[in-house]
């Protein structure tokens, strides 16, 4: 049978087509591409390509920022993930992110602990809280068959505006934001400041590799992942093997919306160190999607996709710096996941090139 | 040089990966009926749709009465006077039988000019024996009906060569005998008819020549009436075949599945098993006979647990299961080979190994508690794949997407044979595959049988009924309307009972 070209080639061809277009497009509004380029590596890598050798070529802070912006982006693409191969679009990380952040804002504000207790409480108190999030579209499409992506829509407002009145609702806090979480509920180190010229930094990338470790557990070590991903594939088959789909669909977003408010914590105990009253979304779920879309919905796909969306996101104060329009990242972004959209499209196109070059050799 | 009215030379067609048509010629009479034979992916469907315009041929030629063409697309096919009745209709169940057939061709200009369309088709369904109801809406006929309403839009579009694709497959016997009529009043007209089947007591009853495919390449093209089954058998699959079920005599023992006045609605709420009894016994094949619709997937689905009952009993070895989950059912010893493999036999994107432990995959040893043993799993997988036979490019790794029907089939029944259950049901499980597969599809079913365990076979193909069976049952609405032995009935008689003209004896 005919094998189709793997998702890593589809995704690495659409990530270059995606740069094409976009340096096209820069070309056309009279912007340098080189510009975005060397921003891009400077925000991802701290190396300036225009100073090598030069003082200033290396600042770690660039990479601190980078690695710090990317943790959030990293859970929602696995929160995302999650639920997709059990057949579920999690459009809801983005509301499971901002109660997760409350959750953790809640137990950092209200307890008084040790550091050994206060951190993993208020991590668990944002995963659970996702969960709750993610728990209650799950429960609906599996016993009422509600479809999930109009409740999580809905849920990503109710999010927002409930996050917002709970966080006003914490003693202290005023029309912007709540007081400082007690030092032992955070993520802080000064450690990983100082080793990155005082970036941002912090002990939650710990959190998220483990996450990214049990995504793969459970999807690919364990009956119950064998399950989800039976029911992801083929509802009808997994009822026939007597799984029990209802209740695996539940698990399953309320899994997705626990990493969505674990990304929540990274955003309360460990970015900032305070709950924040949000005027609008943040889109941390929203890059979620573009993340687990990118990644294949694999625990490493996810990783290195959510790198690529974390540097685009992160490389837009620098790319204003010299001028770019930080538009252009956005632009990039929409393009890659334009082009992974059309990888089925893609893919025709290069067997029809390829067929075509076959034919030319045989005529000569 | 004799004059044909299609001829396809050399046609090549390769999709990436396969050759799917290799150098293939097809020579169509005016007047004949020539059916097309080949096993599942010998690429007859390939080669009609290079003819029907749907795929354009790498190679070869295309002569329509004797001008060179090219097929561009389907509507150029039917400028050339060919029509295709496909093997899944193509209606729309609220539109009356003369809507459908002028629908994409109205007469009239803006106004639909109803009274002549109507008048045309009652004129061609007389011309043709169709005994078509012009006004009837196609929700409310039978299929064999719907079919001879496709035969007519084809008919209406003036065409006169006329592929028809598996056209047997959904009908009773009495019904495939009128289209046997039908096909010969086509040939008798000067129409030319392509029979795709891989039937060959049709091939022999109808058709004057047959043109055979194997894995993509054109064996022969033999006249029917100088030529046996057994040698069209053998073109076909490349090897000698045994046509005659091999069995012993059963040796039946005590009831295990006994259904006691079971009421089971369908989808839409209607009632679908209408107070059905039967029971089965260890050590026989119990054939269910029936048209498509008459409760035959509610009944398997009750049984196996995905489909609620709304009264009666299910009792297995004695126990009643009605309200059973479907795991403790599977457990309890019910197997289950289900009509549709992709659907619901398969989880189509996992690997073989993957599909393999579907219903094995939580319990020791290829689970230790919550983790999986992918070791095991591979293991048990190669265990199933050797003793029954499962062809794979990468054996245990494969997606079962990639896989040929028949061996998904030997997959499910594999699986299902190494639970070692009580009972196996088994529901059309040589729908679409070719006659290799199906006689070891049968041999399998006959070996349990042997080893003492019942087995309730499901399926709408009457030969089969017929040959595997050690008792049949006939199901008719929803209600087992007889039971009888294989040997005391005839094909006739149960079609009688399968329409509910008359009623068997009941045990």
């Amino acid at each position: 049978m005919y094998k189709k070209r793997s998702h890593l080639t589809l995704s690495f061809i659409a990530i270059l087509l995606s740069f094409l277009v976009a340096s096209i497009v820069m070309i056309l509004s009279g912007i340098s591409p080189k510009g975005f380029f060397v921003s891009l590596i400077r925000t991802m890598t701290g190396m300036n390509l225009q100073a090598i050798g030069k003082e200033g070529f290396f600042n770690a802070r660039y990479f601190g920022e980078f690695i710090q912006i990317t943790l959030p982006i990293i859970l929602t693409g696995l929160s995302v993930g999650f639920a997709f191969r059990t057949g579920l679009f999690n459009i809801g990380a983005e509301g499971q992110v901002i109660i997760g952040s409350f959750g953790a804002v809640a137990v950092g504000i209200l307890f008084k602990l040790p550091l050994v207790l206060h951190v993993p409480l208020a991590i668990m108190a944002a995963m659970l809280l996702g969960a709750l999030w993610g728990w209650i579209p799950g429960i609906l499409k599996a016993k009422f068959g509600v479809h999930e992506v109009v409740i999580t829509i809905m849920m990503n407002y109710m999010a927002l505006y409930l996050g917002n009145f709970l966080i006003k609702a914490l003693p202290g806090s005023d029309n912007q934001k709540t007081v400082t979480l007690h030092a032992s509920s955070l993520l802080h180190s000064d450690f990983l400041r100082k080793l990155t010229g005082n970036s941002r930094l912090h002990w939650g990338f710990i959190a998220v590799i483990l996450a990214i470790i049990v995504y793969h557990f459970i999807l690919e070590k364990t009956t119950f992942g064998y399950e989800l991903r039976a029911v992801g594939h083929n509802r009808d088959a997994a009822e026939y093997a007597g799984i029990k789909v209802p209740s695996r669909i539940a698990y399953s977003m309320a899994i997705a919306g626990a990493f969505a408010g674990l990304a929540g914590a990274m955003l309360s105990l460990g970015t900032f160190d305070y709950g924040r009253v949000l005027s609008t979304f943040e889109n941390y779920g929203f890059d979620g999607i573009a993340v687990a879309l990118l990644g294949g919905n694999s625990a490493l796909g996810i990783f290195f996709s959510g790198l690529l969306f974390g540097g685009l996101k992160s490389s837009q104060t620098l790319m204003q710096a010299s001028g770019i329009p930080l538009e252009i990242a956005m632009i990039v972004s929409a393009l890659i996941i334009l082009f992974v959209a059309m990888s089925y499209g893609i893919d025709k196109v290069l067997d029809a090139l390829g067929s075509r070059r076959e034919k030319k050799h045989e005529s000569h | 040089m004799e004059q044909y009215v299609v001829e396809m030379r050399g046609i090549t067609k390769r999709f990436p990966g396969i050759i799917a048509n290799d150098q293939v010629t097809l020579q169509l009479k005016k007047g004949e009926i020539h059916a097309l034979l080949g096993e599942n992916g010998a690429g007859k469907s390939t080669l009609m749709s290079v003819l029907f315009g749907f795929y354009q041929p790498e190679e070869g030629e295309i002569y329509v009465r004797g001008e060179k063409v090219e097929i561009k697309s389907p509507n150029v096919a039917h400028e050339l006077g060919i029509g295709m009745v496909h093997q899944h209709f193509q209606l729309i169940d609220t539109f009356t039988v003369v809507e459908n057939i002028i629908l994409g061709d109205e007469p009239g200009g803006a106004l639909v000019d109803y009274a002549k369309a109507r008048q045309e088709v009652i004129d061609l369904s007389q011309q043709y024996g169709l005994n078509v109801n012009p006004d009837a809406k196609i929700e409310d006929i039978s299929v064999g009906m719907q079919q001879r309403v496709e035969i007519l839009k084809v008919l209406y579009r003036k065409a006169d060569i006329i592929i028809l694709d598996e056209p047997t497959a959904v009908l009773t016997p009495q019904e495939i005998d009128e289209l046997i009529g039908i096909m010969k009043n086509f040939a008798a007209e000067g129409k030319s008819v392509i029979l795709i089947t891989h039937k060959l007591k049709e091939i022999m009853a109808v058709a004057d020549r047959v043109s055979v495919l194997r894995q993509g390449k054109y064996i022969g093209t033999v006249d029917v009436a100088s030529s046996s089954e057994e040698q069209l058998a053998e073109m076909m699959v490349g090897r000698k075949v045994s046509f005659a079920v091999e069995k012993g005599p059963a040796n039946p023992g005590e009831d295990v599945l006994v259904i006691k006045d079971l009421w089971v609605k369908d989808q839409r709420g209607i009632d679908a098993l209408e107070g059905l009894n039967l029971h089965l016994r260890r050590g026989e094949i119990l054939g269910i006979a029936g048209v498509d619709g008459n409760g035959q997937q509610e009944l398997v689905e009750a049984i196996t647990g995905l489909r609620k009952v709304e009264s009666g009993q299910i009792l297995l070895s004695g126990e009643d299961i009605v309200s059973h989950p479907i795991r403790s059912r599977m457990e309890g010893g019910i197997a289950y080979i289900p009509e549709d493999r992709q659907r619901r036999g398969l989880v189509m994107d996992f690997r073989l190994d993957e599909n393999l432990a579907l219903k094995t995959y939580n319990k020791e040893p290829l689970s230790h508690g919550f983790l999986l043993d992918h070791e095991a799993i591979k293991e048990k997988a190669k265990e199933i794949i050797g003793l029954f036979d499962v062809r794979s490019s990468e054996g245990t790794e494969t997606i079962v997407r990639n896989m040929s029907g028949g061996n998904q089939q030997k997959a499910i029944i594999g699986r299902e044979v190494d639970l070692d259950p009580l009972v196996m049901i088994a529901s059309q499980p040589t729908r679409g595959l070719d006659v290799g597969a199906i006689e070891y599809i049968h041999k399998r079913l006959i070996e349990l049988r042997d080893d003492q365990k019942a087995v309730l076979l499901v399926s709408f193909e009457l030969d089969e009924i017929m040959s595997v069976s050690d008792r049949i049952n006939v199901i008719y609405h929803g209600r087992i309307t007889g039971d009888v032995k294989p040997e005391e009935t005839t094909t006739q008689e149960l079609g009688l009972m399968m329409s509910g003209s008359k009623e068997g004896p009941l045990v």
